[in-house]
């Protein structure tokens, strides 16, 4: 029965190709429309590190201003932590896996006279990064607890680094010049390219991750410059660097990995006696304030999703409605005019419902065209995007096979949502009468 | 006229009406909603930084030579820079305005650390700086050599002067901005440092802050080994000299490396990227749904034509003149878009609610209400025009004849 009602529809549809396509036009244009927009969301809002991102957690402590909370609205702690802090925590060591980490900006040199230095950026780390955020490697692997404590001057670097430095050859063992002085490559990663940079979102959700990664303490020992946020409440007591690290500045994204709840609770309990400690310093003037968020609760809180994206999304979906009631009237226009038609089928005895059937197969079928034209247009959008946009957005332009399925499936049901009315109409006309109008 | 007639007719067919009233209304609202947004964020690009924008540009310059020194290598470039045939003059500071990163502090007019500092942009500048940035000073005086010191790299000692803006004047010292000159204000809580001159208008390096056009000028060079320089040049002659001084500098030192040379109009461009991608996106849209909309109209009005083909031609049979034919579906659409763009004029006003308090968007200028029901009802007739003239072009003898 299917496919003989398939066959009626695309009959149907050929019979009248001017308001065939203007329908399926209608759809693809709000299809196309609302699904760049949705993707662009779907990529900002999604996940980076789907398989343990509920384990993930990052790490706040209200170090602040006793007259002026970090931020005004919202009460909230500051989000990078200061040296002292994150030391401590690294020191305590009560998750089951911690990092403390900045970022940096450092000129590399390359061997061979030829190679002209260029500058990187490089993230700061400790050896727990690596298996914290499940990053591969293509070559070695991270370094081990010994070379953060004995501040070795070892490297792992990015894919792309490695490829325009040592041509994509399996480079470790070898050395690489950075910030002036030699590292020993230890690894080269796969393919990294979270989105969005959940463990820095400080310094851009939607950036590359950094070319190169060091140890934490070899970036503080040899006072490699900080390329990030750096944020102070108080002066700085003293000068030089020494200085710096023992102020009430923070500038370090502070993240822990816990298993269970019941890790999360010590955790937070523990962090709270750590705030409760330095009170009896002097320090942590403010009330007790100290944050634990999962990856997906950070996103939220730092609003990751940019207000201008939800409302171009807003806007866009209520674009898919005038697009729909446009194709509720020509669906209309097109099924009345078919009255005599389906009287006529109708008194040689079928039935309302093969009926119904019959033309919501129809308006499935004007979906399923609109779906394809309009995942094209939202392709064509999704470009045009990129074109306005440059590089800020060339991560948030893609379309997975989530998102076609969606677009095909959204149009589809469209198209049925608006035949569901023209077909009911269509269906419920009084079949004696029409035939005697003939 | 015939509206109760039409009325009626309508009334017998509702539906396709209602489809189409209902397809303007929700065009309209988002039609001015997105008007609303492109207004507030070209409102936003519009703001004027004070500089001489498109005669400028900035480089930055990178040591990482183990015998570089940051002091000897800037004092050099300076020099050069300024030797230059065809640059009026440059000097080296910490961040560009518009650009995305730079630093800022806090300044009260009471010393004490309970008091809660206005922030505000921050430049270390030299005696260069006012000439090179194109800023009017109108008050006070600019700094002299002998206010130009090296600044420690991590210190909180802060000299003695600085300039600032009208806008952060006038937060300072709200009764009188201009009074602002000589007095003294408190960085890092208790440090005084006394205002020796106010510049008319400058912006700081973040747009979407509330403190953009708040900047304070303070006289430091920077010994860092990655820095930048602003570069003025003669009018008309920026593009020529970018790329000498990028050769120039990258000659002179080889100890460094220099890089993100960028014209403050490049650096105007990106900083608004989001706005005007933004404002582009719109306008498209806008288009695409009025399009939409207008062949929506154009297909059920010839839908209805077709349909009532042998009720017009008995009216034309009747005695009706083609004119009044036309102004029937004239009229007919008329009164649906009518309703249509009061419907959408309720829509618009609730959409804008809920998008204000969402998004913290401004309010709607009031003219564009009345505007957006004006274009719609005009583009509605002008879409309704070609069905029409077909329906009024119908013979009067289709009335004889059987379907």
């Amino acid at each position: 029965m299917f496919s003989y009602y398939l066959k009626l529809g695309l009959l149907s549809i050929r019979r009248n190709p001017l308001m065939t396509t203007l329908m399926i036009a209608a759809i693809a244009v709000g299809i196309g429309a609302s699904m760049s927009i949705i993707t662009v969301n779907y990529v900002m809002s999604g996940n980076p590190i789907p398989q343990k991102s509920d384990q993930l957690f990052h790490v706040q402590l209200d170090s602040w201003d006793p007259n002026n909370p970090n931020d005004d609205g919202s009460f909230d702690p500051p989000d990078q932590m200061t040296y002292t802090d994150a030391m401590a925590l690294m020191k305590a060591g009560k998750a089951y896996r911690q990092i403390a980490s900045n970022k940096s900006s450092m000129v590399l040199v390359p061997q061979g006279d030829d190679e002209r230095p260029f500058s990187i950026l490089s993230r700061n780390t400790w050896a727990d990064f690596f298996p914290m955020f499940d990053l591969q490697f293509i070559y070695g692997s991270g370094w081990d607890d010994a070379a953060d404590y004995n501040m070795e001057r070892v490297t792992v670097l990015s894919k792309e680094t490695n490829e325009r430095v040592f041509g994509g050859e399996n480079s470790v063992g070898r050395t690489v010049r950075l910030a002036g002085m030699d590292f020993q490559v230890v690894g080269v990663l796969d393919e990294f390219h979270p989105v969005p940079k959940f463990y820095d979102v400080t310094n851009g959700a939607f950036n590359e991750p950094e070319e190169v990664y060091i140890p934490f303490n070899v970036g503080i020992e040899y006072e490699i410059p900080r390329a990030g946020n750096t944020n102070c409440w108080k002066p700085i007591d003293g000068e030089g660097f020494e200085a710096f690290l023992n102020s009430e500045c923070a500038f370090i994204q502070f993240w822990a990995e816990l298993r269970s709840d019941e890790e999360e609770q010590e955790y937070m309990d523990f962090l709270n006696a750590y705030a409760e400690q330095q009170k009896e310093f002097g320090r942590f003037p403010r009330p007790l304030n100290n944050r634990l968020n999962d990856v997906m609760e950070w996103m939220e809180d730092q609003e990751v999703v940019e207000d201008d994206a939800r409302v171009m999304l807003g806007l866009s979906l209520l674009f898919l409605v005038v697009c729909l009631l446009n194709t509720i009237g020509l669906l209309l226009a097109k099924y009345l005019g078919k009255s005599s038609e389906i009287s006529l089928r109708r008194a040689l005895g079928a039935s309302r419902s093969a009926l119904f059937v019959q033309h919501m197969i129809e308006s499935g079928l004007i979906g399923l065209g609109g779906g394809i034209f309009g995942l094209a247009l939202a392709w064509l959008g999704l470009r045009g995007i990129e074109m306005l946009f440059g590089d800020m957005v060339e991560n948030l332009v893609g379309m997975d096979w989530v998102m076609v399925l969606t677009a095909i499936g959204l149009a589809i049901l469209s198209a049925l949502l608006a035949g569901l009315y023209p077909t009911w109409r269509a269906c419920s006309i009084s079949t004696a009468k029409q035939l005697k109008l003939q | 006229m015939e509206i109760g007639p039409i009325w009626r007719a309508m009334m017998r067919n509702k539906t396709g009406a209602i489809l189409i009233a209902l397809q303007i209304a929700v065009t309209m609202a988002i039609m001015v909603n997105a008007i609303s947004i492109m207004q507030e964020k070209s409102r936003m690009m519009s703001r004027p930084s004070g500089l001489d924008e498109h005669n400028l540009f900035t480089i930055q310059s990178v040591g990482f030579a183990d015998d570089f020194n940051e002091r000897v290598t800037i004092e050099e470039d300076l020099a050069a820079l300024r030797a230059m045939p065809g640059v009026v003059n440059a000097f080296q500071t910490n961040a560009i305005p518009l650009s995305g990163s730079g630093w800022s502090m806090g300044l009260q007019t009471e010393p004490g650390a309970e008091i809660d500092g206005t922030g505000v942009g921050l430049y270390f500048v030299d005696e260069h700086a006012l000439d090179t940035y194109g800023v009017n000073l109108i008050a006070g005086e600019n700094f002299s050599p002998t206010d130009i010191t090296w600044r420690e790299l991590v210190t909180n000692v802060w000299p003695g002067k600085t300039i600032l803006t009208v806008a952060m004047a006038e937060t300072l010292f709200p009764d009188d901005a201009m009074s602002a000159l000589g007095k003294t204000v408190y960085i890092n809580d208790t440090q005084p440092i006394t205002v020796t001159g106010i510049i008319e208008k400058m912006q700081g390096s973040w747009p979407s802050w509330d403190g953009f056009e708040r900047v304070m000028l303070v006289p430091h060079l920077l010994p860092w080994e990655d820095t930048q320089y602003l570069i003025r040049t003669e009018p008309g002659m920026r593009d020529e000299l970018m790329p000498q001084v990028e050769e120039m500098l990258a000659e002179t030192n080889k100890g460094r490396i220099v890089r993100r040379m960028r014209s403050m109009d490049e650096i105007r461009e990106r900083a608004y990227r989001d706005e005007s991608s933004m404002i582009k996106i719109l306008t498209f849209t806008i288009a695409l749904l009025v399009a939409v909309t207008s062949l929506g109209i154009v297909g059920l009005a010839s839908f209805s034509v077709n349909r009532r083909t042998k009720q017009i031609g008995t009216r034309r049979a009747l005695g009706a003149t083609r004119v009044a034919i036309l102004r029937y579906f004239m009229t007919e659409n008329f009164i649906i878009s009518l309703l249509g763009v009061s419907l959408g004029a309720a829509l618009t006003i609730g959409l804008n609610i809920l998008m204000i308090e969402t998004f913290a968007l401004t309010r709607i200028a009031w003219y564009l209400v009345p505007a957006a029901m004006l274009i719609l009802l005009g583009i509605g007739q002008a879409a309704v025009l070609g069905p029409a003239r077909r329906a009024s072009s119908v013979p009067p003898a289709v009335a004889t004849r059987t379907v």
